[in-house]
């Protein structure tokens, strides 16, 4: 059937089976393979996609059933070609990756947390990440990462006048 | 790790997904799908039509009503564990939701998806049995509803017929004034199913004294379970008193043994995490103000 989807601010249509899960229409139909394909049924967190900003899993989910969603995947975080996004970059300054399979999915579920507050506990650092595997890193600069880039956003978003000498705060 | 081919409707009516699930024996319906699709993608499920009830205007939203909470199916986990309305009023479920999954799978799944599911350790079952909720169903006859006890059957089974479909929980809402909620559960990781889950939610008087209690076990049977416990009322749940009643409330408790956990490592758990359930709840009750407004 004729499926219309909101990805990354745009409308992209296309012919697919009920079937076809998200995941694979966005990589096979509307080649955005940043969005991985790990596991397939929904215990990985590779495939992590936003719908209207809230992190989910594009395999647990039918392309049929995505329509009149704002879909984000990790193609759309950068803010120009060949550009990053602060978390994309926080990831790479601190060695918050190693194979990079899982990044795409860390990186939208950081996203989506540094979306509702910039100034995150660890705790809720964890949360927003423990549904997604990563078999490298043992996670630990993937908590480093997210918290340099709440660091950042908020100091990016703090009047100047309002930070303290050297910027720490 | 690809469904096997399947027809979609998306019904404008709750009358017309019965309709269409009345008229087919092979037809199921997908929710949130956070059960279904891995169950599509593993080919454990080979349906030959999905009726999608997700965006049903019929099936969504959070109601209070005089004496209870009436949840639509199709409320998202996290849309419940977020909600003013659950945690002031079924403060065990906005409890045990963290439990429920991860956020990205609560984002998606419903609450009505887990009560239809029936997985003999999930929390969303265990709550329902435990306060005593009623299962509101659709059916093409019209609106029918039946206790959670009942509802439940077995692992994965409930008392569900084709042509019917969860449209609501409606769980009891305590007008007590100092109300207080305990759940432990012990699985392999956070999230994983659980192997034994307890939830307690007791009353209290102003003297501390029990007014009410209601306690419950998930992941020892094949369904949940509420236990009596209800020689707990008058007193002030000491430790004495409710090893008593739980002993005496667990003494013929038919566990199930499998590859995770064995009969009696979860009659053990079960006893221990009822006891814990039980003196959270008793604390959080006691921290309440006796009197003035909940």
């Amino acid at each position: 059937m004729m499926v219309d989807l909101r990805i990354n601010g745009t409308v992209r249509s296309a012919e697919l089976e009920p079937r076809k899960t998200l995941l694979d229409a966005l990589r096979e139909d509307f080649l955005l393979n940043g969005t991985h394909a790990g596991c397939e049924h929904g215990v990985c967190g590779a495939c992590t996609v936003l719908l209207d900003g809230e992190p989910v899993r594009s395999c647990l989910l039918f392309a049929v059933q995505a329509d009149g969603y704002e879909i984000t995947t990790i193609e759309g975080l950068a803010p120009a070609p060949g550009e990053l996004s602060v978390i994309q970059d926080a990831f790479c300054e601190t060695h918050g990756l190693q194979c990079g399979y899982c990044t795409p999915g860390m990186i939208l579920a950081a996203h989506a947390l540094l979306q509702q507050t910039v100034t995150p506990t660890r705790e809720e650092i964890v949360e927003a990440i423990s549904a997604n595997i990563c078999r490298c890193t043992g996670y630990g600069q993937i908590v480093e990462a997210v918290q340099f880039a709440a660091d950042r956003l908020r100091i990016a978003n703090t009047p100047r006048a309002l930070l303290s000498p050297g910027g720490s705060k | 790790m690809k469904p096997a081919p399947f027809d979609y409707v998306r019904p404008d009516s709750l009358a017309e997904a019965c309709k269409l699930l009345a008229g087919d024996d092979d037809a199921r319906v997908i929710a949130g799908g956070q059960t279904l699709v891995p169950m599509l993608a593993m080919r454990l499920a080979r349906p030959a039509r999905l009726v999608d009830i997700l965006r049903l205007p019929e099936l969504a939203g959070i109601r209070k009503d005089s004496d209870s909470v009436v949840v639509g199916a199709t409320t998202r986990q996290a849309q419940a564990e977020r909600d003013p309305v659950i945690r002031a009023s079924v403060p065990m479920l906005a409890r045990v939701l963290p439990w429920v999954g991860h956020p990205p799978t609560r984002n998606r799944g419903t609450i009505g998806g887990s009560i239809a599911n029936a997985d003999p350790s999930a929390e969303i079952p265990l709550v329902a049995v435990t306060l005593g909720a009623e299962i509101v169903l659709a059916t093409t006859a019209g609106p029918a509803a039946m206790p959670a006890d009942e509802f439940f059957v077995g692992p994965m089974v409930t008392s569900i017929n084709q042509g019917e479909c969860v449209s609501a929980i409606r769980f009891p809402v305590w007008t007590h004034q100092r109300i207080g909620v305990g759940f432990f559960e012990v699985s392999a990781r956070k999230s994983d199913f659980a192997f034994v889950a307890a939830a307690a939610q007791v009353a209290l008087d102003e003297e501390e004294r029990c007014l009410d209690v209601a306690l419950g076990l998930g992941g020892v049977g094949d369904r949940p379970l509420r236990l009596d416990v209800s020689s707990l009322v008058g007193t002030r749940l000491d430790a004495k008193s409710a090893a008593q009643a739980v002993h005496a409330a667990s003494v013929d408790l038919d566990a199930a043994s499998d590859l995770h956990a064995s009969a009696s490592y979860r009659r053990r758990v079960a006893t221990t995490l009822c006891l814990r359930a039980l003196e959270q709840a008793r604390a959080d009750a006691a921290v309440r103000p006796a009197l003035g407004a909940r």
